[in-house]
Formats: C-alpha cells, sequence, structure tokens
C-alpha cells in the first residue's frame, strides 16, 4: 500500500512538471520521464511474476526505453497525443515491466545492462553537447547542451553509484571479501 | 526450449517493429527529419494566403502561372542563421537569375509584429533582395499559426528577445503544394529541384 501511495506521489509530481517540461530538456528528460517509470516500478513493487515472463518483459522494457529516447519522440512528447503516450506508456511499459523482470535477471545480464546504460548515457551526453544543429526542434542549443552536460553527470553519478557495491562489497552484506568467500565455501 | 523462447521472439519482434516504425525505417531520428521525409512522400496543399511585402504591397504565398516558390521563414533582427541562409538564398536566386527559371523567393516573417514593411525593407536591402524575384513578406497575425502548423515550423523565444526556428527552404512547387525541404545551404540540391520540371 505505501509503495502504491509512493507511484501515485511520483506521478503526480511528474504531471506537475508538465510546464517545466516545455521549458527545458532536462527536466523534461532526466526529471519528468524518470518520475513516471519510477510510479510503473514503484507501482508493481510487490508483485512478482514466473521467470518465463522475465525476458520478454525486459524487452517490451527496452522497447519503450529506446522509444523515448530517440529526439523525435522527445518533441512529439509535447503535443497532446505524445504527451497521453507518455503518461500511459512509461509507467505501464517501462517501470512496471522493469521491475516486474528485474528479480529474475542474473548479475552478468545486470552487469550488461548496467553497462550500457551508462556507455549509451556517455554516448548522447557527447551528441547533444556537440552536434552542431538543433536535434529537438521544441528546444533553444543552449538548453540542448545542458541536456549533453547533465547526461553526462549522471553517467559519472551512476558509474560511482554502481561501483561502490562491486569495489567495496555491499553495505548490507559486508565487506566483499568476507561474502565472496562465504559465498564459494572458503 | 523452442517453447520458451517464443514469448521472447515475439517481444523482440514486435519491439523492433516498434522501433523500425518509429523512426521511418532507421531513416529519421530527429522531428526535422521525420517532417522532411514526411513532405516528400505526401506533398502538402498550400492555402491561398496574401502576405504583405516590403513596399506594402499584397503578394500571394500559392507559385502564380507555373512558378516555383522557395520559402524561408526569418524575423529581420535575426543575429546568426537568418543571415548566413539570407546570403545563400541571394547565391540561389542570382543562379536562378541567370538560368532564367520561374521561381519566387519569399523570406517569410514569423514576427509580424515587429517586422513592418519598413523594417523588412531594410532586410531586403541588406540581403539585395530587391522585390522583383526575391521579397521579404509577412503574413497577417491570424494566418500565422496555420502556416507554421503546415510547414512544421518551430519558433521559439530565445534568451536575447529573439527566436530560435527550424530554419530551411521550402520549396512550393507549381501544382501549389509544400513539396520539399532542404538545408538552407544546400544551394545546388535547390538548384536542381526547382529547375528539374522546366526546361
Amino acid at each position: 500500500m505505501r509503495m502504491i501511495c509512493l507511484a501515485l506521489l511520483a506521478f503526480a509530481e511528474a504531471v506537475a512538471l508538465r510546464e517545466a517540461a516545455v521549458a527545458s530538456p532536462v527536466q523534461h528528460v532526466l526529471v519528468q520521464m524518470p518520475l513516471l517509470v519510477l510510479a510503473g516500478f514503484m507501482a508493481a513493487w510487490d508483485l512478482k511474476i514466473p521467470r518465463g515472463w522475465a525476458v520478454p518483459l525486459l524487452l517490451a522494457a527496452l522497447t519503450v526505453f529506446l522509444f523515448w529516447m530517440l529526439p523525435r519522440n522527445v518533441d512529439w512528447a509535447l503535443s497532446p497525443a505524445g504527451e497521453t503516450a507518455k503518461y500511459i506508456t512509461l509507467p505501464l511499459l517501462l517501470g512496471l515491466p522493469l521491475r516486474l523482470s528485474w528479480p529474475w535477471l542474473g548479475p552478468i545480464l545486470r552487469g550488461f545492462l548496467k553497462a550500457n546504460a551508462l556507455s549509451m548515457l556517455g554516448v548522447l551526453g557527447f551528441l547533444y553537447t556537440h552536434a552542431p544543429v538543433r536535434i529537438c526542434n521544441s528546444y533553444l542549443v543552449s538548453a540542448q547542451h545542458d541536456l549533453g552536460f547533465a547526461f553526462l553527470y549522471l553517467a559519472a553519478a551512476l558509474a560511482c553509484l554502481w561501483a561502490i557495491p562491486v569495489l567495496f562489497g555491499h553495505p548490507r552484506r559486508g565487506p566483499l571479501g568476507a561474502a565472496g568467500c562465504s559465498r564459494c565455501g572458503a | 526450449m523452442l517453447v520458451r523462447a517464443l514469448p521472447s521472439v515475439l517481444a523482440a519482434v514486435i519491439g523492433g517493429g516498434v522501433l523500425w516504425q518509429a523512426t521511418d525505417g532507421a531513416q529519421a531520428f530527429t522531428s526535422e527529419a521525420a517532417r522532411r521525409l514526411d513532405v516528400v512522400r505526401a506533398p502538402r496543399a498550400v492555402p491561398a494566403v496574401q502576405l504583405e511585402d516590403m513596399a506594402g504591397r499584397q503578394v500571394p504565398l500559392l507559385p502564380q502561372a507555373g512558378e516555383v516558390v522557395l520559402v524561408e521563414f526569418i524575423y529581420t533582427v535575426c543575429g546568426d542563421i537568418c543571415q548566413i541562409a539570407a546570403a545563400d538564398f541571394a547565391e540561389i536566386r542570382d543562379r536562378l537569375q541567370a538560368r532564367g527559371l520561374r521561381v519566387r523567393l519569399l523570406s517569410v516573417s514569423f514576427d509580424p509584429v515587429r517586422d513592418t514593411p519598413e523594417q523588412m525593407a531594410i532586410y531586403g536591402d541588406a540581403h539585395d533582395a530587391d522585390g522583383a524575384m526575391w521579397t521579404v513578406a509577412r503574413p497577417l497575425q491570424q494566418d500565422l499559426p496555420d502556416l507554421l502548423e503546415l510547414f512544421d515550423v518551430t519558433v521559439i523565444p530565445d534568451e536575447w528577445g529573439g527566436y530560435q526556428h527550424n530554419a530551411a527552404i521550402h520549396v512550393i512547387t507549381s501544382d501549389g503544394r509544400f513539396s520539399a525541404v532542404y538545408d538552407t545551404d544546400a544551394v545546388e540540391a535547390v538548384l536542381a529541384y526547382a529547375g528539374g520540371g522546366q526546361p
């Protein structure tokens, strides 16, 4: 119940950012859209699915993710039809399936997805800071640069966040050495 | 094994299909590329709109008697891209004139409130648009939103009291349809297209 409330809160917050999304691509792509994904993620927090559904749901989530990453759809998301599509698909077809499939994904696949997310953010950051043309017709060139740098900062932050458990062990499971040895039976 | 993989394969195929559709077959990733592709595939009928030129005369947007019309959207106090684009527009005019083609060039202001005929004349003077083959003109304020929508031109105010807009050369062919979009510096391509249907 608490998670549903959090989901609704995230969704309401995203809707409240409507005006800000028109003004700034950073607020649109890196605040509003993630909040919508978070809403779906939270809504599915306590749900479980059979293992067989994990991969198809992950593929659905990846499709929706790639769809909304296309610059033309960032423009489209500001039109009435696109806005409706954004509010429906980001929570229900990205956040929700991602949460449902995540527990079934092995560590290698998780690492692969994280590594790809980082490299993709890096490429996008480079593209948006260096493109000689406006990539989105709805935003100013200066805003496009801001978005590029925001992608790079996010990539750096996520890299640190994801590297900490790998390098120093999980905070809840104790240091890497002990956990690793107990797991391999030493 | 096959049965277990089937839902995943299906999801991958549907996902690939959606993304293929969403990018017009991996051809258009930005809305600018998408509008250019769409216009070529499905030319759009241009309404009979009258514009006011630098001399205060009424000029039609639609091509008259078999001519081709090239349209650029501008605002006269534009500091960067419109100035460069205007130089390229002048070159296109000169070369079309030399070849004797029936083409009319229009720089259409999307800021009709500030761009009075006097203001447009200053812009015309600066770029050698004499009003004969190439003129600067403004629509009525009430016609502007429909025009921008028809040509898919997005105009947003910038930080310095000006605007940013997707600058391009829009071609209206002699049948009165908006049929192609070119980069403002694609001089050769515009010349080839505008001269294509005529001897």
